[in-house]
Parts: C-alpha cells; sequence; structure tokens
C-alpha cells in the first residue's frame, strides 16, 4: 500500500497554498512515496527501547534570561519585504479566512 | 418560532470550555530578546527570530518558564517532568516562520482545577472548572485588513502586518468539558475567567487587561436535548474581549444554536467572532482539524525538564489565592455575602481595597464606587474606575470626614473630577464648594428661616422636634446646600431652647 495517496498530497498542497498540476501532483506523490519509505527503514532499524527524540543532541533546559536586546529597526525590518506600508508589510488578500 | 434564553435552557442542556491565552508580561520575547512594550510604532520590536528569517534560531526565555509553572501551580496542576515544544504549522501571514511554535501532546502543566461560586437561586454554589492542560505559546503579529467597507477580512485588498507582538509569551489555558452548569452555564463560564484573571493578576505574571488583548477567552458552547446523555456539535467563539462579553457570548451562542436545532438545522463545528456592539456572533472560518495542523516537534529547542526543587521553591513562593484574600476582607469589613458578591460581579474589589488602603473607611468607599460613580460610569458605559482615581475618591471621603463636605457637595466634587477639572482640591477651589461652617454665618441663615416660619418655629419651641426639617431644609437652600445639616439641626434646636 502506498505509505501517501495522491488525496493526500493535494490536501497537503492546499494547506500550503501551493498551487499544483495534475502532472505535479502525479511526480510529488511518487517522490514522496520514496522519501517516506527511506523514512520508515530508519523507523524499523530504531527499536522500542529507542525513545523517539526532536534534537539531535542529549540536552535539556537550555535557557536565556529574560533581557532586552536591541531590535532591527522598522527600515531594517522591511528591508526584505517585497512591498510595504504604513510602516508595516504588505500582504496579497488572505482568501476568505480569519 | 424563536426560542428565548429560559425556552432554550428548558429544552437544552449546555456544555462548555473554556480556552483562555493570556500574555505573560515577560521584558523579552519568548523566543528572542525583543522588547514586548505595547503600543510601539509598529515593526520596531522585531529580529530575525521572530520575522522567521532563514537561519535564526529560537532561544527560551526562562522567565516565560517560570511564569508558566507559576499558573499551573496555582490551578493545582501537575508540573510535566518532560515537555516539548511543537510546529503548529498553518498558512496565514500573522506568523512569518509560517508555524506557530506551541506546544502539542506534552504541555508543561496537566489536570488541575479551579473553583468558582455562583450566586444561584438556592444561594451560593460552588462549580469546580477542572482544567485540562496549561501550555507554552507565542503571540502573533496584528493584521490590518485594508479595503473593503468593514475593515474585515471579506473584501479587503491586502493586509498589513506589524509583526510587534509575533513571539511574545502566550500561555494557553484549557478547561475540560464543563457539564452540569445548566442555565448558570453563562455566569459560570464569566466567573470562571474572572477568578483566573484574580490569580493570574495576583501571580504578578501577566497585565490581564482584556481590553488590550493580554488576557483572551475562547469560549466552545455546544447543546444537547435535555436528558438525551448525547453530546451536541461544538462551536468556538473568538473576539471575546470582556468579562462582561464572555457572558454575553455564551448566552448568544447557547440560544443561536437552540434555535438552529428548533428549525432542524445542523450545528456545524466552526470558529465563530463575538461581535460587541450586538452581542451576536457570526460565522468565521470553518476550523482546520488537529491533523491539518501538521504538528511536530521543534527540532531547533530542547526539551523542557524542570528540576523538582525549583518546582518546590516556586510552590513554596505561590501568593494567597485571591478567593482566600476575599474571604479575610469580608471578615475585615464585616460586608455581608451579598455587598461582597456585588462589588466581586461588577470588578471594583480591587478599587475598593485601593481605596480603603489609601485611608478611607471600607463602607464609605464601597458606598462612592458601588453607588454615585457606578452610575456615572453606566450612564456613558464605561468602567467606573475608568472615570476617577482610588487617590481621589479616598481624598473626598478624607474631607467628608473632617467635615469640610457634606455628602450633596461630595457628589458635586466627584463630578467635577470626573470631568476632568483637576483634583478634589483643585474642583471645591474652582467651584466654591466649601461647607459653610463658620456658625455666625450659619446663625444669620437659621435666624432668617426662623423669621419666614415663625409659626414653625413656635411649634419647635413647643418640643415638635420633627418640625425642624422644615427649618433646616430652608437654611440648606439659603446656603446652596453648601452647610453641614448635622451642624444645623444642632444650632437651630439649642437656639430654640431644644439643644
Amino acid at each position: 500500500m502506498a505509505a501517501i495517496s495522491r488525496d493526500e498530497v493535494a490536501h497537503l498542497a492546499r494547506l500550503a497554498r501551493i498551487e499544483m498540476t495534475d502532472s505535479e501532483l502525479d511526480h510529488l506523490s511518487d517522490e514522496m512515496e520514496v522519501i517516506l519509505g527511506a523514512v520508515a527503514r530508519v523507523q524499523e532499524v530504531a527499536g522500542a527501547e529507542v525513545p523517539p527524540t526532536s534534537h539531535p543532541l542529549d540536552m535539556k533546559n537550555v535557557y536565556r534570561p529574560d533581557v532586552v536586546v536591541p531590535s532591527l529597526t522598522n527600515a531594517q525590518a522591511l528591508s526584505g519585504a517585497p512591498a510595504q506600508e504604513e510602516e508595516r508589510f504588505k500582504v496579497p488578500q488572505i482568501l476568505g479566512e480569519e | 418560532m424563536t426560542l428565548n434564553y429560559s425556552e432554550t435552557i428548558e429544552k437544552y442542556e449546555p456544555t462548555l470550555g473554556l480556552e483562555v491565552h493570556v500574555e505573560l508580561n515577560t521584558k523579552s520575547k519568548m523566543f528572542c530578546g525583543c522588547a514586548t512594550e505595547f503600543g510601539a510604532s509598529p515593526n520596531t520590536q522585531t529580529c530575525p527570530v521572530c520575522l522567521g528569517l532563514p537561519g535564526s534560531l529560537p532561544a527560551v526565555n526562562e522567565k516565560a518558564i517560570e511564569s508558566s509553572i507559576l499558573i499551573g501551580l496555582a490551578l493545582n496542576c501537575s508540573i510535566a517532568p518532560f515537555s516539548r515544544f511543537a510546529r503548529k504549522n498553518y498558512f496565514y501571514p500573522d506568523m512569518p516562520k509560517n508555524f506557530q511554535t506551541s506546544q502539542y501532546d506534552e504541555p508543561i502543566c496537566v489536570n488541575g482545577y479551579l473553583d468558582v461560586t455562583i450566586d444561584t437561586d438556592e444561594g451560593p454554589k460552588v462549580y469546580r472548572i477542572e482544567i485540562e492542560r496549561v501550555h507554552m505559546e507565542e503571540d502573533t503579529g496584528k493584521s490590518l485588513h485594508v479595503g473593503g467597507a468593514t475593515g474585515r477580512i471579506h473584501g479587503a485588498e491586502y493586509s498589513l502586518l506589524d509583526y510587534n507582538r509575533a513571539g511574545i509569551p502566550l500561555v494557553e489555558i484549557v478547561t475540560k468539558m464543563i457539564p452540569g452548569t445548566d442555565k448558570y452555564a453563562p455566569e459560570v463560564a464569566k466567573a470562571y475567567v474572572s477568578e483566573l484573571r484574580d490569580i493570574l493578576r495576583s501571580l504578578g505574571v501577566s497585565d490581564v487587561k482584556m481590553e488590550q488583548g493580554s488576557l483572551r477567552c475562547d469560549a466552545n458552547v455546544s447543546l444537547s436535548p435535555r436528558g438525551s446523555g448525547t453530546l451536541g456539535t461544538r462551536s468556538e467563539t473568538k473576539n471575546v474581549n470582556s468579562l462582561r462579553s464572555v457572558e454575553r457570548a455564551v448566552r448568544g451562542e447557547m440560544i443561536r444554536q437552540a434555535n438552529l436545532l428548533e428549525e432542524g438545522g445542523r450545528v456545524i463545528q466552526e470558529t465563530r467572532h463575538f461581535q460587541e456592539e450586538t452581542g451576536l456572533t457570526r460565522s468565521g472560518r470553518s476550523k482546520e482539524t488537529a491533523e491539518d495542523y501538521r504538528y511536530f516537534p521543534e527540532p531547533d529547542l530542547v526539551p523542557v525538564a524542570p528540576a523538582a526543587e525549583w518546582i518546590e521553591t516556586l510552590r513554596a513562593s505561590l501568593p494567597e489565592k485571591p478567593s482566600t484574600l476575599r474571604k479575610r476582607i469580608q471578615e475585615s469589613w464585616g460586608v455581608p455575602d451579598k455587598e461582597m458578591a456585588a462589588m466581586v460581579n461588577a470588578d471594583l474589589l480591587d478599587t475598593v481595597v485601593e481605596t480603603v488602603d489609601l485611608g478611607a473607611d471600607p463602607t464609605k468607599a464601597r458606598s462612592w464606587w458601588l453607588g454615585e460613580i457606578s452610575r456615572i460610569a453606566n450612564e456613558s458605559d464605561v468602567t467606573p474606575q475608568s472615570l476617577i482615581t482610588p487617590a481621589s475618591v479616598a481624598e473626598v471621603i478624607a474631607l467628608i470626614a473632617a467635615g469640610e463636605l457634606t455628602d450633596k457637595l461630595a457628589r458635586q466634587v466627584v463630578e467635577g473630577v470626573i470631568k476632568g477639572e483637576g483634583s478634589p482640591r483643585e474642583v471645591i477651589e474652582k467651584r466654591g464648594l466649601k461647607v459653610v461652617s463658620d456658625d455666625s454665618a450659619l446663625m444669620a441663615a437659621i435666624e432668617a428661616a426662623i423669621a419666614s416660619q415663625p409659626d414653625t418655629a413656635e411649634r419647635i419651641r413647643g418640643g415638635n422636634i420633627p418640625a425642624a426639617g422644615a427649618l433646616i431644609g430652608a437654611v440648606m437652600k439659603a446656603t446652596g446646600g453648601q452647610a453641614d445639616a448635622a451642624k444645623v439641626r444642632e444650632l437651630l434646636l439649642k437656639h430654640l431652647g431644644q439643644g
């Protein structure tokens, strides 16, 4: 059975607001199938005695003190923005959601 | 046919669920050192981390962890020995990273409770609200929708984003399902948020200002036919920005769902937005499922595993519970239950306490805030606290006690302060509201009153003390209300041989 269906790939594309053609969906479904297959093999290697990890290093409780450091200026913050208005980032209309 | 609230309750039983988001008052953001000040000009409190620029890495604010543990302890939760952050992925420009760093299946605090007391038909009743979890996350940026008539997203041409708020530490407190509140559901919801706010304030972890958004409530409401034992589909109402709105939103949503069900309709699981002006909710986006958020552990952050000693140190530092504090205040002031409840419901207890701390008599402080000042506040639909400070009220009360103001003059002084004419002393000065306490001036007015009503004076001389009212009234009128009535009475009776 396929690890990921074409419908699931289409659903993910929709969640990420990426428009995809039928042939792109076919192509990507196959590619993701391969990727997931590879990950599944890693999962087989890790036995029940290996706890899942989210970080490559065995560390915990890494904190910084609650101290304010200087921020970017408004101009610096907006320097990479494709569009701006009233000192804010200007983004296209957000479709029918809030 | 339209069901009203009592008809709704006759046929349906509500189940509540409340999610409260509280912005912590740390100096810096959750994952970076940007300032968190409210009201700064747009995009001046951002950096590569909170703007989600490539290559930037988050680092957890220790104070935010401490505050979260304090909140959990105050809500009788277990503190997880191990918890992790997770990415909540969603496509919306309020988070420039395209995900919100949150916690998912491993929150920092679980399984707590909070008791709230409601005034029911059968007297005060305690409801235990079970807390499912307390988790840490970050606030989002603020969007401004431009174009279209309403300033809303529908019909907007584009949106403008300010990321100053993005990354401010946010704690979400989620209740378990709350059944059995019946017709008191709106009051229970309000009391819960109010009690929670008092606790958060006592902990000093947040500004808890609902009107500024540092405390926000989402109310989940579902209905099931009375006695059916089933659970209805819930809606989630957002945008509830005051205690009063919490109550209105729950009530309004119960009525909406009941009418929908009566007409043979179906409640759909969706996000709805509360509208302050109408007290009604309107439909928002249909909710993405948890699966759609594709949560996964945040690989850029390491787990949080607070040491038991740290937790115990924090537990030992917890302040007195607001409910205990209230009981102590009530006993020391000798306030009846009903009046205490009135003060708490009007959200005036802290204000009265502050006024008393400035030297005012508790009974007088209470009566000014709940009486005259609340009345004026109600007329213009604002909070009493926005009109006048506890210091001014305490000053007015002190001036009455010192005999420099009568109650009537004091009301004029308060009115002047509210109108922005200055401090009580300045209002007295400007309006010339000094009490006429000069005995000779009062005697002149008393003699004039006696001369104009000789018959009344004669009756008083004859022992008819109640008749003195007419003459006292005349003196008060002659002095423009600026005399102390008790003093006038004393002088008058003495003058007529009855003192």
